[in-house]
């Protein structure tokens, strides 16, 4: 599988060679970075291209790197069910970026695009329908953001007084605590082979 | 003279029987034909990937019982194998038998419920009280494996978390003796069954291009004629070892994709069958120290041991830096994981995969031009679980 990777990462990088910024197999994946501007383009070639054929549009993900510059990365998983392969684009762009939707090329884009809005803040250009998604009717931040609190701003209940459902500022009796229990050792390398081990006589 | 129409809007759930779960889904009708279909989720939606972000890797895996919770341990096995190849470790043979079992186990749970339930909703209400019962000694298993009957939380990263006694493998084998029969009954009341058929052929039907372009997967793929599983095209554990078939529909409808599962179900059997046949013995969990715990009675007889139990419940382990993505073949369609570590005990990010998220988007282009009572027949078929959409 590994050497259809190389033969694929080879071609795409001889078809796309100006659009591709980086490509590189890592745990037997493809992953290729390119300009946010080229999205469409390169989204809709590695569709309708003969050679790649990658006709699934699985996911897309979003990432937040608050420290970096081009603070957002999305990462579109591609699929090709004639070659049997998988591949990963990845765009990274600021934090204001206007990103073209890719509706017209996948129709399940839709809910995807509309997910990273919802949870990244993240807008598209000529996406039909750009509401939010997961989150509750008239929800107000961005909840994966890394800079968004893991217990959220406001909390609901039902008040007996009033007769409905309210929202309230989140009141807690003890502040979440997230313990680092990360221990700066490095500790020894991870013994990985269970062969090996069987070899050499020990047991579990 | 021109009559003036108004279409009407009717708002089907969140509080509906039939609408699987917590599904608001907005139609616009014209009399009986639905013009749209807008449907609104989240009303599940736990922040399960905002979760995983604050747990350690051992922690994490838990709240994918809670995705699909008709099947949890396929979403278990996702999660574990992202970590798995991530931290570049084998798990042991017996493990993978055992763990091969358990989905295919969770397989058919998850199509006994969909095909009771999709026949329930369009008016039979005898299979749902026989297939329950089934579904009842299967969650005995999952007791038996892992100590409860839905949150397993059995498989762990490098295995899983302990050995099955040779008395539940002799008693799940019985159960794959009798369980065909029981497929049997069923399609007896539903296969040939008039009504049955008059509310499921020729509804919903998708075909191979739009099947495509909507990101479906699982039955939903196969029912429109594609072959596609990714338990024989791209497969992990022991899949590749063993003699299954995957049943693929002609015509796209949902009375195709009913049949599908049926067939899926007796081809769980087997695999189950094979599986116990060639059970290895063996360890069950992978025998590196720092990422899989120790015996119970190692942790009396040796400090290493103690160190390692102390590290692994506080810290956790840590997993290099890199993204992954693994899908499985979850009995709804293809579950997968996208995994970033930052070489931390804590995952960067998780992105979730769920089937029923893409499934359940075709709803408006689905159920365009059909009639009102075709609603719930098609949302059966889809099998939607709101655990996995919402995440």
């Amino acid at each position: 599988m590994l050497k259809d990777l190389n033969k694929l990462e080879k071609s795409i990088n001889s078809e796309l060679a100006s659009k591709v910024q980086k490509s590189l197999i890592e745990n037997q994946e493809l992953l290729i970075e390119i300009n946010e501007k080229d999205l469409e383009e390169v989204v809709q070639f590695l569709k309708s291209n003969e050679r790649f054929k990658f006709r699934q549009l699985i996911d897309i993900a979003g990432v937040d790197y608050p420290e970096e510059e081009k603070r957002f990365q999305l990462v579109y998983l591609l699929l090709s069910h004639e070659n049997n392969n998988r591949i990963k684009i990845s765009i990274s762009f600021e934090t204001n970026q206007v990103i073209n939707s890719i509706t017209k090329i996948f129709p399940s884009a839709n809910w995807m695009e509309r997910e990273v809005f919802d949870m990244y803040g993240i807008k598209f250009k000529n996406h039909p329908d750009l509401r939010r998604i997961l989150t509750d009717y008239g929800f107000k931040g961005h909840p994966l953001r890394k800079d968004f609190p893991l217990t959220g701003f406001n909390e609901v209940r039902y008040s007996e007084k009033e007769k409905k459902v309210i929202y309230e500022p989140v009141k807690l009796e003890q502040n979440y605590r997230n313990f680092d229990f990360e221990s700066p050792w490095e500790g020894t390398n991870y013994l990985k082979n269970i062969k090996e081990l069987e070899k050499d006589g020990k047991k579990n | 003279m021109v009559k003036k129409t108004k279409s009407l809007n009717l708002n089907f759930g969140p509080q509906h029987p039939a609408a699987h779960g917590v599904l608001r889904l907005i139609l616009e009708l014209d009399g009986e034909v639905v013009e749209k279909a807008d449907p609104h989720i989240g009303l599940l939606h736990r922040g399960t990937e905002k979760l995983i972000e604050q747990k350690t890797y051992t922690q994490a895996l838990p709240y994918f019982d809670r995705l699909d919770y008709v099947a949890p341990m396929n979403q278990e096995h996702a999660f574990a194998l992202a970590a798995e190849k991530l931290l570049k470790i084998e798990v042991p043979i017996r493990a993978k038998y055992i763990r091969v079992i358990f989905c295919e186990i969770g397989r058919i749970l998850s199509h006994i419920l969909n095909v009771t339930t999709q026949a329930l909703d369009v008016g039979a209400l005898t299979p749902s009280l026989w297939g329950f019962e089934e579904r009842e000694t299967l969650m005995t298993f999952y007791e038996r494996a892992s100590g409860s009957r839905l949150h397993a939380n059995y498989f762990r990263t490098g295995g899983v978390h302990q050995d099955i006694p040779l008395k539940l493998v002799e008693d799940i084998e019985k159960f794959c003796r009798s369980f065909p029969k029981i497929i049997d009954d069923l399609e007896g009341l539903l296969t040939d069954n008039r009504i049955f058929k008059q509310r499921n052929v020729e509804i919903g039907i998708v075909s191979k291009q739009e099947a495509l372009d909507h990101s479906f997967s699982g039955v939903m793929l196969r029912g429109s004629g594609i072959p596609w599983d990714l338990r024989r095209s791209q497969p992990y554990e022991i899949y590749k070892d063993l003699d299954f078939k995957i049943p693929v529909g002609k015509n796209g409808d949902c009375y195709d994709r009913y049949l599908c599962r049926i067939e899926e179900m007796r081809e769980s059997i087997k695999i189950i069958l094979q599986c116990i046949d060639n059970l290895p013995k063996g360890p069950v969990k992978s025998i590196d120290g720092k990422i899989s715990p120790p015996n119970r009675d190692d942790l009396k007889q040796s400090m290493e041991a103690l160190i390692h139990h102390f590290k692994l419940f506080t810290e956790g382990y840590r997993v290099p830096s890199g993204n992954v993505y693994t899908a499985v073949e979850a009995p709804k369609g293809e579950f997968g994981v996208y995994l970033i570590s930052d070489g931390s005990n804590k995952p960067y990010r998780c992105k979730i995969r769920a089937p029923g998220f893409s499934h359940l988007q075709a709803m408006d282009y689905l159920i365009r031009g059909h009639m009102l009572a075709d609603v719930p027949a098609v949302l059966g078929s889809l099998d939607i679980v709101f655990g996995e959409v919402d995440r």
